[in-house]
């Protein structure tokens, strides 16, 4: 694998060195585009179709709807045990005789190195540069609302995975659904997670691939000058295809490692420009409280704020989409409900805390133009935006915010984005794979025909320009967001039943921490 | 009354060392128990690819049945064999940590290991399973040179 890496890399700068190639090569880019966009077109429009006599998206109000009654439900779970799922990663109630397995810490772990990604960088930028800084007041609520949510499906993950004989372990929303269906004697289970996986295979090539391939090579270029998208592509593929294929795994654990560090580092540094900054700090806010519920001047004005807000805040967190149901399905519990504490932390590290920091530099740094005539904010020519210093967007206007105060931090930046797409595109291959082989069975050669079709899709990523990717990436998501979320309605009784049941023994004493801890 | 001894194997010459040392110590006295313990070292807090989450049980048991394979039931057969009264735990966890709770659970009056191998640069940063338990351990630790 090295020397095939190797030799793609030295193709590709050589090719990269000839002006009339490079010609060539944009025209491939814009071609994959071109197609890119008139395929996805109509599926991307059934997604985002406005509520008639509206300009809101059926597809938010669905997800927000959701995330409410939830919290209602299960009367407000993200407050009442939030410092009981602090005690469970902090294995508080872990037994001894576990000692080995997969933690709670783990599995939050885990989720969160998928989770944790462009969304919280270039996501928040698209949603700040569009919606204004009014957008991330709606974030903030939609992660809040979206702990019950995550609460939801990942307890269900846990209760209805399978666990084979050789010990291992597959769980998420295809198989509590076809399972919870047919325990509650309901009709449809098995479509409903037949269409779930359908669209968790699109999710994993859109948000979990497509788009991670995009912004990578969007901060790439902007370091070391335009080139075209396709080599990033080429070169990412034949890591990625290094891990899943080839089964290297030191490079999937070295990424699983320093990703976490650098989230932290990310934070700590958003922390320090917040900090020399701090006399704007009251500014910044009252800027996302005036933009929530009056929009300033942003293009679509309120209703744009709150629909950015909610759509990146759900494409980042994943809250109600049924991904880290897979992924936290892996812990080892006799109470799938203690899992669903573990995953509510989830949507409030990822949307709360780090989105949040994302939003407050960029709009600290002063990277959007405010019209000193109204106040208001200035849109750019297209008039789909607001205009900001250097015209950036996405990643790029992240990436300014944070130089504009930090120098070299987008160098830094850059390599986060490429290790945070990197580890986010391992954790939705195998969300992917587990959904492919939900339809087609386990097996070598099945597996190795999913994994070479997520590989070409990361090329195809990289070479497409940002809109029609981003289009297509949260609506992959959010058609997976459709059938579970219908499907957690019927099947949040059991959620319930597990909580009645958990609470009163919790209070009874009968859940005990363990001695030690 | 029983005398319980903790000795930590570490299928080296190191965990040999103390098993020989503690095998005298218990031939010295009247009613000896000697309790083995192996530790893998494991943490709660590490971060793991979803396929490692998934194979986690597997590999567990894995883990388990190789140590117990490899370092535990040879080690017990001797003892048996010469006539001591021995009994094994094969457990995860932090080394220190882990042969610590092992004591107490069985209620041992002692624990005994030997001189830790790590030496140089990592061991400065680090310090070595043998310290922590030291200074940690809630009875008396005997480290074996």
């Amino acid at each position: 694998m090295k020397i095939n890496n190797k030799s793609l890399c030295a193709a590709a700068f050589a090719l990269m060195a000839s002006p009339a190639f490079a010609q060539e090569a944009m025209g491939i880019d814009e071609k994959v585009n071109a197609v890119f966009a008139k395929v996805t077109g109509p599926f991307v429009a059934t997604i985002f179709a406005p509520i008639p006599g509206t300009s809101f998206p059926w597809i938010v109000m669905w997800l927000v709807i959701a995330a409410t009654v939830f919290t209602l439900y299960f009367g407000f779970v993200q407050l009442r045990y939030f410092r009981h799922a602090i005690q469970l990663v902090k294995g508080d109630y872990a037994d001894p005789n576990d000692a080995g397995e997969v933690s709670h810490f783990q599995a939050l772990a885990t989720a969160l190195s998928g989770t944790v990604g462009l969304g919280n960088i270039a996501g928040v930028a698209v949603a700040v540069g569009i919606g204004g800084p009014g957008a991330t007041f709606w974030m903030i609520l939609a992660g809040l609302l979206g702990m019950a949510s995550k609460f939801t499906e990942c307890t269900l993950g846990v209760k209805f995975r399978n666990e084979y004989e050789d010990g291992t372990v597959s769980g998420g929303p295809m198989y509590y659904i076809s399972k919870g269906f047919k325990q509650r004697g309901l009709p449809g289970g098995g479509i409903l997670a037949v269409m779930f996986s359908i669209f968790c295979i699109l999710g994993a090539l859109g948000g979990g691939n497509m788009f991670q391939a995009n912004q990578a090579h969007a901060q790439i270029s902007g370091i070391v000058g335009d080139y075209p998208g396709w080599i990033t592509g080429l070169v990412f593929a034949g890591v990625v295809f290094a891990v899943i294929v080839g089964g290297i795994k030191s490079i999937a654990n070295v990424t699983e490692k320093v990703v976490p560090f650098m989230g932290v580092m990310y934070v700590g540094a958003s922390i320090i420009i917040l900090i020399a900054n701090y006399e704007l700090i009251g500014w910044a806010f009252g800027q996302i409280f005036a933009g929530a519920f009056t929009g300033l001047g942003v293009a679509g004005g309120l209703v744009g704020a709150l629909i950015q807000g909610f759509k990146r805040a759900a494409f980042s967190n994943e809250a109600g989409v049924g991904s880290a149901a897979i992924a936290h399905s892996a812990v080892r519990t006799s109470e799938p409900i203690t899992e669903g504490f573990v995953s509510l932390l989830e949507p409030l590290i990822d949307t709360v805390v780090i989105c949040t920091m994302t939003a407050l530099v960029i709009i600290i740094s002063q990277q959007l133009i405010i019209d000193e005539a109204t106040g208001l904010y200035m849109l750019n020519e297209a008039g789909s935006a607001i205009a900001t210093v250097d015209g950036n967007s996405g990643v790029a206007l992240t990436s300014a915010a944070f130089g504009s105060s930090i120098s070299w931090f987008p160098y830094v930046l850059a390599i986060a984005v490429i290790l945070f797409a990197f580890s986010t595109m391992i954790s939705w291959s195998y969300y992917g794979l587990k959904a492919w082989t939900y339809l087609f069975g386990e097996g070598k050669t099945t597996e190795l025909v999913f994994k070479l079709i997520f590989c070409v899709f990361i090329v195809i990523g990289a070479a497409a320009s940002l809109g029609p990717v981003i289009d297509f990436s949260d609506a992959a998501i959010f058609a997976m967001a459709v059938v579970n979320i219908f499907a957690l309605y019927f099947l949040m009784g059991f959620v319930r039943e597990e909580l009645q049941s958990y609470s009163s023994r919790l209070r009874q004493g009968v859940i005990k921490k363990f001695a030690g801890s | 009354m029983t005398v319980k001894l903790v000795v930590g194997l570490d299928g080296a010459d190191t965990g040999d060392r103390a098993l020989a040392f503690a095998k005298d110590l218990a031939g010295r006295m009247d009613d000896c128990q000697l309790i083995l313990a192996y530790v893998i070292e494991w943490s709660p807090f590490t971060f793991q690819t979803p396929e490692e989450n998934a194979a986690r049980h597997k590999r567990r048991e894995e883990e388990l049945a190789t140590a117990n394979e490899r370092v535990m039931d040879p080690a017990l057969a001797a003892l048996k064999e010469a006539g001591f009264d021995a009994v094994g735990v094969v457990r995860h966890g932090d080394v220190a940590e882990t042969l610590n709770a092992i004591t107490s659970e069985h209620k041992a009056a002692q624990i005994i290991v030997g001189r830790a191998s790590a030496s140089g640069f990592a061991k400065r940063i680090f310090g070595s399973a043998t310290q922590n338990l030291v200074m940690h351990a809630d009875v008396p630790v005997t480290v074996v040179g």
